[in-house]
């Protein structure tokens, strides 16, 4: 498989309303690119990391309402938590955590009423 | 190892707990920066909630407490946290669910199920207290009839009450709401955006007693109210509720897109982003600006009554439910909202003077005002024509 057919997968979870905008659907198991193109060039490609999956996820999973979901600087809207394998993301480096096949990644939104 | 199965097998154990130092850390904590991990974490996240309790003296052995339980995140923790504390420390507190219907179709009649089930689970008594019965008013009729641009304020203040009217329906000494730490950070942003000064003086109190009232009429009862959350951080209430499984309801009011309390939330959670201790900071600027607007706070307080309608405390003739529903009942959508006392005269003096046919005799009626007032007052009423055929207030 040359580099830039290589997929990875991805459990994506959502919660606390996230689901809404993906249809309803709470687990969606996808398969991400494993290699993204650097900004500068086309050809160039690193490896992904969790900044790609959330503009991946929203260009290719997200059925309305993007700015729900993506924030500022292409990170999640404030107030959406996210974990990488069961731990906060904060712990993994955030957007630059580099993802491995078979991660689960959850988005919770803390944007409603308590 | 016990965190090993949290792993994968092909992992070492990396970013291990700062507290134990043997299970993998699950979370960063806001407060301080710390990784804990769940077990970890759950210890500190109800001890740090009792210590709050404890410090504050917020209950007493044998207390009734009503938690208001509406089934979204913090007041579903609350419950679960609020009932093991309980038990575990032997507060000897009788604990009982208290949940508003305010008759939102597609929002609460679903977080209502989430109570239903709470009170399964936890094994606590659960009173639910409708606007319908209390007001006869829903909030879907309510917009229907107003829109949707002061629909909040109608809803804070009949909840206000009727969480009050629940409480004495239960007997309790005491009501606990979920309000966290963001909430009151935003609260505090609010009151100053809007120059509220007397709610900003008691925003960031944990304990409401509350025989006192505030500028624009909001009344409240004896029943003491507490926030045992205001120090826990809203991400560690979801967090911990994830990891519990707490079952609890997510989505935002179909009617809340235009509140205002959105504007500061974002506002907030920016501000998060570049500095990490501003939640913990600006409730501090709150509770020392709380102690200047206090020591300042110049106007004389009110004497307090009772409502002539339903009995209410209250420092005007009509509490300030009563004041909405007036204008409810008798389309006068403007009626309780912003500065009510050039409304209430103006409507006493409309009252007074039934029969009315043009809008000379209104303004002249309200003597004292400039003529460009005079002119502002009477664009307050929807529909003019209405006066004339209104109703006086004895006849309702």
């Amino acid at each position: 498989m040359s580099q830039s057919d290589a997929t990875l997968r991805i459990e994506l979870q959502f919660s606390g309303g996230m689901e809404l905008l993906f249809d309803n659907q709470k687990t969606i198991h996808a398969k991400v690119p494993a290699f993204f193109p650097l900004d500068t060039s086309a050809e160039d490609k690193h490896a992904a990391t969790i900044r790609d999956l959330i503009s991946w996820t929203a260009s290719n999973l997200l059925k309305e309402r993007p700015e729900l979901f993506i924030g500022t600087d292409g990170s999640v809207r404030s107030g959406i938590l996210v974990l990488v394998n069961g731990a906060d993301w904060e712990l993994e480096g955030e957007l630059e955590y580099e993802l491995e096949d078979r991660d689960e990644i959850v988005f919770i939104s803390t944007l409603h009423g308590g | 190892m016990p965190g090993a199965t949290d792993t994968k097998p092909t992992k070492p154990l990396k970013n291990p707990c700062n507290l134990c130092q043997s299970v993998r850390a699950i979370l960063k904590r806001p407060k301080t920066g710390q990784q804990l991990c769940k077990e970890c974490f759950f210890h500190v996240f109800e001890t740090e909630i009792h210590n709050t309790i404890v410090d504050n003296k917020l209950f007493n052995k044998g207390d009734r407490v009503a938690i208001g339980a509406s089934g979204g995140k913090d007041s579903t923790v609350l419950a679960y946290v609020m009932k093991l504390l309980n038990d575990r420390y032997s507060y000897g507190l009788d604990l009982i669910l208290l949940s508003i219907d305010e008759g939102i179709t597609g929002y609460r009649d679903d977080s209502l199920e989430t109570v239903k089930r709470n009170r399964d689970q936890y094994q606590i008594p659960l009173l639910i207290v409708s606007y319908k019965d209390l007001y006869g008013w829903s909030m879907d009729d309510i917009v229907k009839e107003i829109g949707r641009k002061n629909n909040c304020t109608f809803c804070g203040v009949f909840r206000r009450q009727a969480l009050d009217r629940g409480a004495i329906m239960l007997n309790v000494d005491h009501i606990v709401t979920g309000h966290n730490a963001d909430d009151i950070a935003e609260t505090v942003l609010m009151n100053i955006l809007r120059g509220d000064l007397p709610r900003l003086q008691r925003c960031t109190s944990i304990i409401t007693n509350d025989t006192s009232e505030d500028s624009s009429g909001i009344e409240t009862s004896k029943i003491l109210r507490s926030k045992p959350f205001k120090y826990t951080y809203e991400k560690e209430i979801v967090m911990y509720a994830y990891f519990k499984k707490l079952d609890y309801f997510s989505t935002e009011c179909i009617y809340s897109p235009n509140a205002y309390r959105g504007h500061a939330r974002v506002f907030l959670k920016d501000l998060e982003a570049v500095r990490r201790t501003a939640i913990v900071d600006i409730i501090h600027s709150g509770e020392a600006l709380s102690a200047s607007v206090q020591a300042n706070e110049s106007t004389k307080l009110p004497t307090m009554a009772n409502c002539t309608r339903c009995g209410y405390i209250s420092s005007n003739e009509l509490c300030k439910a009563c004041l909405l529903l007036e204008g409810l009942n008798k389309g006068l959508p403007q009626l309780g909202i912003g500065h009510t006392t050039k409304i209430r005269r103006m409507h006493e003096a409309a009252n007074l003077a039934s029969g009315l046919s043009s809008p000379v005799s209104l303004s002249s009626a309200v003597a004292d005002g400039s003529a460009e007032e005079k002119v502002k007052v009477v664009t307050h009423i929807k529909d003019l024509g209405q006066l004339e055929t209104m109703p006086t207030l004895d006849s309702v």
